[in-house]
């Protein structure tokens, strides 16, 4: 089992820890199908024949270690550098994952100087998630180095930036994503609302640059035609960042009667918007949010936010099996939680295109992954090959005293997300209008 | 706007503009005393805030009230004896480019002792939940906290600047230097303490800023921008004017948030058609709550511009 990792290179003491940590991920492994509810055991993703490539694949992580979202970046470069070295002592591509972190300040201008940076270290795979400023600017440079440079192709795997227009109409052969989109989020998350009769009164707030404005977009489209009855009694777009004390927001969102709010903020701009909720005693108006687990803003949740705080997305904290023993293994090593768990996504998905391939390649690996259908954490996923969006189910979440069946709390408050919801890959999936060039 | 919304937009206001108050205060009293533009001045805030935070886990939050502005008297008072003091006959520009690297300094130590992300800072029990209850909604007892503070200290910082001994040493050692000194008064002392003091009077809205907002690491870059817009259009160097000006912001972001008016509307209500083809478009539809936000950098430059002393300000620019 721990063939790839050679003995007599590493001391006893670490073979020993690591054949702990495989028998450790064997029992996960189990332990998820045993917890997989019925529906989704009988389906069987066809098996990719192990192969040993014996190589090592570099690859560059492009996110923000410094500035305002540097505890963000830092974790998920933790993240991948951690599910690296669990990978790296075993899967079925007999690769070795090499991660190299650079600061792109999240800035696309600077993005494109790491971008260069990474591919004359060598790296043909790169990572990159925190905003879609960003990712677009990957994209662009991507797709015109990889014509001038067939012999040294770079693949883009996207973990986080979910501007539908990347896989619309500004899609990409080179570029996949892990996450689920805005629109996709936003499908399962008035799904789950429409079935809400105490929802009677919406209110939007958000961050006014291309995010929040998608969110305001897509929760105003989706309420129309499943809930047609749902008034919105409020819009407000804020400056992002900028705003120390939202309780004046929360006086118009009192005003205006609603009883649920909706709002894709993250950050500093989630916490102090809830805080303020809380301390203005406004107890009787559920929060349906995006990003709810991103650093920091668990601590502000706290005990007086249960549950009233909702979140969308493809996981959580309780996931069972492999997930959750990597998750705890993160937390106890970096003091820090681990929430992206679209970085096991992305081994996944890598190691399954490489065996498919039989090559790490960076072409025959982009070719192998389009339509690619692999076990993940959240259960079958597929990478739509029209598209190459991540098609995955999705868990509408509640914020709740951690325990029993969801022990894992969040930062330490005691308090964690909890499933209410899960939905299919099929019902948060969205139409997609990309026409996309292949370079074969 | 009926009179509850007004009601509790003023509330807001008040209270919002109290506390940029209490940490533009610190900055004026240094700027205005020795002239040093303090641009790790919210970096005292945040460590003022850390400092709480752990002291609280200790023996308790009344305490760390007390004992984390002292703390941060005795890191001021140190900078400016250690560092400041040997850049001071440079000039200006050094003197304002080593508390920009000292930000610097402070943030990256934030970071290593207490890490990257949020740290729990609950409010102590005596000041959660509600103060009073007004058309239903809750005033906290953290922002009547705050409000109590701010004006406790601008009334005494008022008593020790003009009725005190000491006061009219700090008020004549900043015109006269030469002659307080010759009169045996220790002026570099004298400005040691006034730095200290500024510093502690950030830490001490640290104290109560932290919990009553967030404790992190970028709690001081998001409002170090603002109380520079307080200090300028207060008047440099006036803590009057500073007190108006905090006011004044507080209460102009607070009600600008009500109002969802945009250039487009008015333009509608005048008969005039806007739509997504016409010339400007982006820019006629923003609403001004969707700015209200960067409203104080407007004002900012219009001071500039039309009043460089500012509100109250003695000095020109």
């Amino acid at each position: 089992m721990i063939k790839s990792v050679s003995p007599h290179l590493l001391p006893i003491r670490l073979a020993g820890i690591a054949l702990a940590v495989s028998s450790l991920l064997c029992m996960g492994i189990a332990n998820a199908q045993t917890a997989k509810p019925a529906a989704t055991a009988d389906k069987t993703v066809p098996a990719v024949a192990a192969v040993n490539l014996n190589q090592t694949v570099k690859i560059a992580w492009l996110d923000p270690l410094s500035g305002l979202m540097a505890a963000v970046g830092t974790n998920q470069l933790h993240g991948f550098q951690f599910l690296a070295e669990k990978f790296n002592l075993k899967n079925k591509a007999g690769v070795k994952f090499d991660v190299i972190g650079i600061d792109n300040k999240l800035s696309p201008q600077e993005t494109i100087v790491a971008l260069k940076s990474a591919i004359d270290q060598g790296a043909r795979y790169v990572v990159q998630g925190n905003g879609s400023g960003p990712a677009l600017a990957i994209i662009d440079a991507l797709s015109k180095h990889n014509e001038r440079n067939p012999t040294k192709q770079v693949v883009f795997l996207n973990y986080a930036a979910v501007d539908p227009d990347l896989t619309n109409s500004k899609c990409d052969f080179w570029h996949f994503r892990l996450d689920a989109d805005t629109s996709m989020k936003m499908e399962a998350l008035t799904t789950y609302m429409k079935d809400q009769p105490t929802i009677k009164k919406v209110y939007l707030i958000n961050q006014n640059y291309s995010h929040g404005q998608q969110v305001a977009k897509f929760a105003k489209a989706n309420l129309a035609t499943k809930r047609p009855d749902i008034q919105i009694v409020g819009e407000d777009l804020h400056p992002l960042a900028q705003v120390r004390d939202f309780a004046p927001y929360i006086a118009k969102i009192k005003q205006s009667g609603a009883d649920t709010v909706i709002t894709g903020n993250w950050g500093s701009d989630l916490s102090l918007l809830i805080k303020a909720a809380n301390e203005a005693g406004l107890s009787n108006v559920k929060f349906y949010t995006y990003y709810g687990s991103v650093t920091g803003t668990p601590t502000t949740l706290g005990a007086g936010s249960a549950g009233r705080v909702y979140m969308v997305g493809y996981g959580h904290m309780n996931m069972g099996g492999e997930i959750e023993a990597l998750s705890k293994e993160y937390d106890k090593r970096f003091n820090d939680d681990f929430y992206t768990f679209a970085i096991f996504h992305a081994y996944t998905m890598l190691i399954e295109g490489m065996a498919k391939a039989k090559s790490t390649d960076a072409l025959q690996v982009a070719k192998a992954m389009e339509g690619l259908r692999f076990n993940s954490f959240n259960g079958e996923v597929q990478m739509r090959k029209t598209d190459h969006q991540l098609q995955q189910g999705l868990f509408v979440t509640r914020w709740e005293k951690a325990g029993g069946k969801f022990p894992l709390d969040e930062e330490n408050t005691g308090y964690t997300f909890v499933p209410v919801k899960y939905y299919e890959p099929y019902v948060a999936s969205t139409p997609t209008s990309c026409q996309m060039k292949r370079p074969f | 706007m009926n009179m509850e919304f007004f009601t509790i937009s003023l509330l807001n206001g008040l209270s919002y503009g109290l506390l940029l108050f209490m940490l533009s205060a610190g900055l004026t009293l240094i700027f205005s005393m020795m002239g040093v533009l303090n641009f790790a001045h919210t970096s005292f805030y945040m460590v003022g805030a850390y400092f709480a935070y752990s002291i609280s886990q200790v023996v308790g939050f009344w305490w760390a009230l007390l004992i984390a502005p002292m703390l941060v008297f005795a890191m001021g008072a140190a900078f400016e004896r250690f560092c400041l003091r040997r850049v001071h006959k440079f000039g200006h520009v050094p003197e304002l480019l080593i508390t920009f690297g000292l930000s610097y300094l402070l943030l990256e130590l934030v970071q290593l002792v207490w890490g990257r992300s949020a740290v729990q800072y609950p409010l102590p029990s005596g000041l959660q939940g509600a103060f009073f209850t007004i058309y239903g909604t809750d005033f906290p007892k953290s922002r009547a906290f705050i409000m109590l503070l701010a004006m406790l200290m601008l009334l005494s910082i008022w008593l020790l600047i003009t009725r005190t001994r000491i006061g009219l040493v700090i008020q004549a050692a900043l015109t006269h230097p030469e002659t307080v000194q010759s009169l045996g008064h220790n002026v570099p002392r004298v400005f040691m303490l006034v730095f200290g003091g500024g510093a502690a009077l950030a830490g001490l809205a640290g104290v109560i800023g932290g919990n009553t907002f967030i404790t992190e690491p970028s709690m001081a870059g998001s409002i170090g921008a603002i109380i520079f817009v307080v200090v300028v259009v207060g008047g440099m160097g006036s803590l009057s004017g500073a007190f108006l000006a905090s006011l004044l912001i507080g209460l102009l972001q607070t009600f600008a948030i009500a109002l969802d008016h945009s250039a487009m509307s008015v333009l509608a209500q005048m008969g005039v058609a806007v739509g997504p083809a016409t010339f400007g478009y982006p820019l006629l539809k923003l609403t001004i709550a969707q700015v209200a936000p960067i409203l104080p950098y407007l004002l900012l430059v219009m001071m500039l511009i039309f009043r460089p002393k500012g509100l109250l300000g003695t000095r020109e620019g």
